[in-house]
């Protein structure tokens, strides 16, 4: 009976293990996992990411290794009579030596990849954001198409007299239109608090100060739909103003653009 | 009538340390208890999507005041109200060098909580900016409460000047002859660089906030962009008060932790030399990393590519004092008592938070966790599991010295084991939520966050419950409970135990000589 038992219990870990294991390191839209995201951006940033994880592991099993090993073994309870040193400077120096080295490595890599994600020049399109309380607005500053994007979830919804859609909370009216495998330069400022521009699969993150333009840049490989929202508190509305950037492949991109200065030109 | 006006006498107008003591650790108590019903308030608004009990401003109201009064009310406190109980007799001391200054600094602290939590019931919404309170959300566009709070903060600050001061004055001045700064117990240590790093950075936050109050009220533009000033001025000065401020929060627990672990290892501390340089090592580092807080505040590449690197290096020096536990308890004869169980959880989790940690200095990386759950997750670990496991393990640690009883040790072990657990189920799945993209702060969010936020709330209820039975030892162990000998743990090492438990009212008036 307690075999059987043992089994399942073993059994049952391991299929836990085994489930968390591969949902974990799932290469996108993780629940666990940060998204590996759609630009070489946000794919670097994954990469130090996850390098940083699995060294913190290998440092984790040492560590904790010894710890635990200390705790199992040298227990009064089993007749451990205490040693009696207390220091060791050559260990004091090395312990304080690999770590550095660690860094040293660890910081290489981190450097290239800080260089690259700042790098703005050479961009093919620029689009100025304006954070609101508590909305944005993007500009196409070479083509004088501009517009505001709010959140479309009603107000029903959030109030739970309605079903919540799939989409709840990061749905917009007008979604930011941007086109791949083109360098779109983002210039990014605020009209009255900050307010933070994050899209998790862009790989972007950048305050929105108001006052102040800062820059960021991203070139989408696929097309599609990624969603973000506002990171830093920005007053009373600050979890209702969420990102929407729609790629479209260039064509289409191109089409929707000369539609909207079309319509600008109708507006005027 | 007379009994009362005893009580208000003994306790309103005492000078002694370790009547103070007891004031700051009781009072640190209520706050800890206040700030953490905050806390659940708040995490059962996000245990499902939706709004279901409070309107978003209230939301940010709570968060707001609970990172206050855990910072400058529970943690500080507990921390000062240890040394005022512990530094005088561990060097041998009669009482605080300024034992007037004592009593100040601690009745201003009612105070400045006094009015802070009065903005709840000001009209007007409290102060609803984040304990960051960054500008220009709390200044332009601040409730009229901000200015409670400026003041409150003042008021905080003065008290912790008046603390530090006092500690350092102590700790240099009063040591029993023979106790050179070398032959220290190490929580003297850690207090003594702690209390430098307030008097350098307290000023600094009174700084921030007088400038709110003159771009509020007088005309100044310091942060407002439109008048010429910078918003990110804010940040800077903020962060510089700030980041030392999360060492003036973690350096005294260190210090208890390396009492502790020796005495239930029945070994000698490992390294002490290392481990006060590694002290010294954190708190100067610490005056130049703070703008790891703001990599996505629109540094220049080179900035921010300085205090990632500086931001690394504080990894050295604390990982020198994770080995030094560990080899402590190397091949020690290792018992399990509450206070050693709460300081392995602190040795084991806070270098869990650690981990994050160094994942967060990473300035790329940094552009996907920064203001995320993610950030959450890890300042809790080095906050709940880091500093206030050390607190409640000095708590067991050293209350049979302070009121002569034995704690209930059955009822402190279930406390440390539900704690452990709870605090896990709590702030675990934040690492989760910060990675798929839940922003922190915010009072509903999107359905795929759903699971680990009902978890995590679960988790904060229960431990907030299990705190309970922490307050329940308390009171029984001080009420009845095993008198307990004036050596408490066989194998500890110091000065307090040599006088008697309960320590009398008046210790080492006349010096001790240490060899």
């Amino acid at each position: 009976m307690s075999q059987i038992k043992k089994l399942m219990l073993r059994l049952l870990a391991t299929s836990a293990l085994l489930s968390m294991g591969t949902s974990l390191f799932a290469v996108d839209s993780s629940k666990y996992n940060m998204p590996f995201g759609v630009t070489p951006n946000s794919n670097q940033i994954y990469g130090i990411h996850m390098m940083m994880f699995w060294v913190c592991c290998a440092i984790a099993v040492v560590v904790f290794g010894f710890l635990f090993f200390s705790v199992f073994k040298y227990r009064r309870s089993k007749g451990a009579v205490a040693a009696k040193f207390h220091g060791n400077n050559k260990l004091e120096v090395i312990w304080t030596i690999i770590p550095f080295l660690i860094l040293v490595v660890l910081a290489i890599p981190a450097t290239k990849v800080m260089v690259n994600i700042n790098d703005t020049s050479n961009a093919e399109l620029t689009i100025k954001v304006t954070g609101y309380q508590w909305y944005w607005k993007y500009e196409y500053l070479d083509n004088g198409v501009a517009y505001f994007s709010k959140l479309s979830t009603p107000q029903a919804q959030i109030n739970n007299q309605q079903l919540k859609g799939e989409n709840y909370l990061i749905e917009v009216d007008n979604p930011l239109v941007i086109p791949t495998n083109r360098k779109v330069r983002f210039l990014i400022t605020s009209n009255d608090v900050i307010h933070s521009w994050w899209v998790p699969h862009l790989g972007i993150k950048k305050d929105a100060v108001p006052g102040f333009i800062h820059e960021m840049w991203a070139k989408v490989q696929e097309p599609g739909t990624y969603r973000g929202q506002c990171a830093e508190l920005c007053g009373a509305q600050h979890g209702f103003m969420p990102i929407v950037v729609e790629a479209k492949d260039e064509k289409s991109f191109d089409t929707w653009l000369a539609n909207q200065n079309k319509q600008a030109e109708l507006v005027n | 009538m007379n009994r009362f006006k005893a009580f208000i006498v003994r306790w309103v107008f005492s000078t002694n340390h370790k009547d103070i003591g007891t004031l700051y650790m009781w009072f640190s108590l209520v706050m800890f208890l206040t700030g953490g019903v905050l806390a659940l308030l708040f995490r059962m608004e996000l245990f499902q999507p939706g709004l279901q009990f409070m309107q978003p401003d209230f939301f940010n109201q709570l968060i707001t005041m609970h990172g206050l009064i855990m910072v400058f009310g529970a943690v500080m406190p507990a921390f000062t109200g240890l040394a005022n109980w512990m530094l005088p007799m561990m060097i041998g001391a009669p009482d605080m060098a300024m034992p007037r200054m004592n009593n100040l600094s601690f009745w201003i602290l009612p105070c400045a909580f006094g009015i802070l939590i009065s903005t709840f019931f000001l009209s007007g919404p409290a102060p609803n900016f984040g304990w960051t309170f960054y500008a220009p959300l709390s200044t332009t566009y601040g409730p009229e409460s901000t200015d409670f709070f400026i003041f409150a903060v003042h008021l905080m600050g003065i008290s912790s000047i008046m603390g530090a001061i006092n500690v350092i004055v102590t700790v240099l001045n009063l040591r029993a002859p023979g106790m050179t700064l070398m032959k220290m117990p190490l929580f003297c240590w850690t207090w003594l660089i702690t209390a430098f790093l307030l008097i350098a950075v307290m000023p600094v936050l009174a700084g921030a906030v007088t400038m709110m109050l003159t771009d509020r009220h007088f005309g100044t533009s310091f942060f407002n962009a439109a008048g010429g000033g910078d918003p990110l001025l804010f940040q800077h000065v903020f962060w510089f008060f700030g980041h030392p401020e999360v060492y003036i929060m973690i350096l005294p627990a260190f210090g208890v932790v390396s009492h502790i672990i020796p005495t239930f290892s029945r070994k000698k501390l490992f390294g002490y030399e290392f481990m006060v340089f590694a002290t010294l090592a954190i708190a100067l580092l610490s005056f130049i990393v703070w703008a790891h807080h703001m990599f996505v505040s629109g540094l220049p590449l080179t900035g921010a590519l300085f205090f990632m690197y500086a931001t690394m290096l504080i990894s050295v020096p604390t990982g020198i004092k994770v080995f030094n536990w560990v080899a402590t308890m190397y091949k020690g004869s290792l018992s399990f008592e509450t206070p050693m169980l709460f300081s392995i959880a602190f040795v084991f989790l806070f270098t869990f938070g650690g981990f994050s940690g160094l994942m967060l200095s990473m300035a790329p990386a940094d552009y996907q966790y920064h203001d995320s759950y993610f950030v959450v997750a890890h300042f809790h670990y080095v906050l709940v599991p880091g500093a206030i496991f050390s607190l409640f393990a000095a708590v067991y640690f050293w209350l049979p010295k302070w009121c002569g009883n034995m704690y209930n040790e059955r009822l402190g072990q279930w406390h440390f084991w539900l704690s452990a657990i709870f605090v896990n189920i709590t702030f675990f799945p934040m690492h989760f939520l910060g990675l798929a993209g839940m922003p922190r702060r915010i009072p509903d969010y999107a359905l795929q966050f759903t699971d680990f936020n009902m978890l995590a709330t679960f988790g904060a209820l229960f431990f907030g419950l299990t705190q309970l039975i922490f307050v329940y030892n308390i009171i029984v162990t001080i009420r009845r409970g095993k008198k307990a000998t004036s050596q408490v743990w066989e194998s500890a090492e110091g000065l307090e135990w040599t006088v008697p438990s309960p320590a009398p009212y008046h210790t080492f008036d006349i010096p001790p000589v240490i060899k």
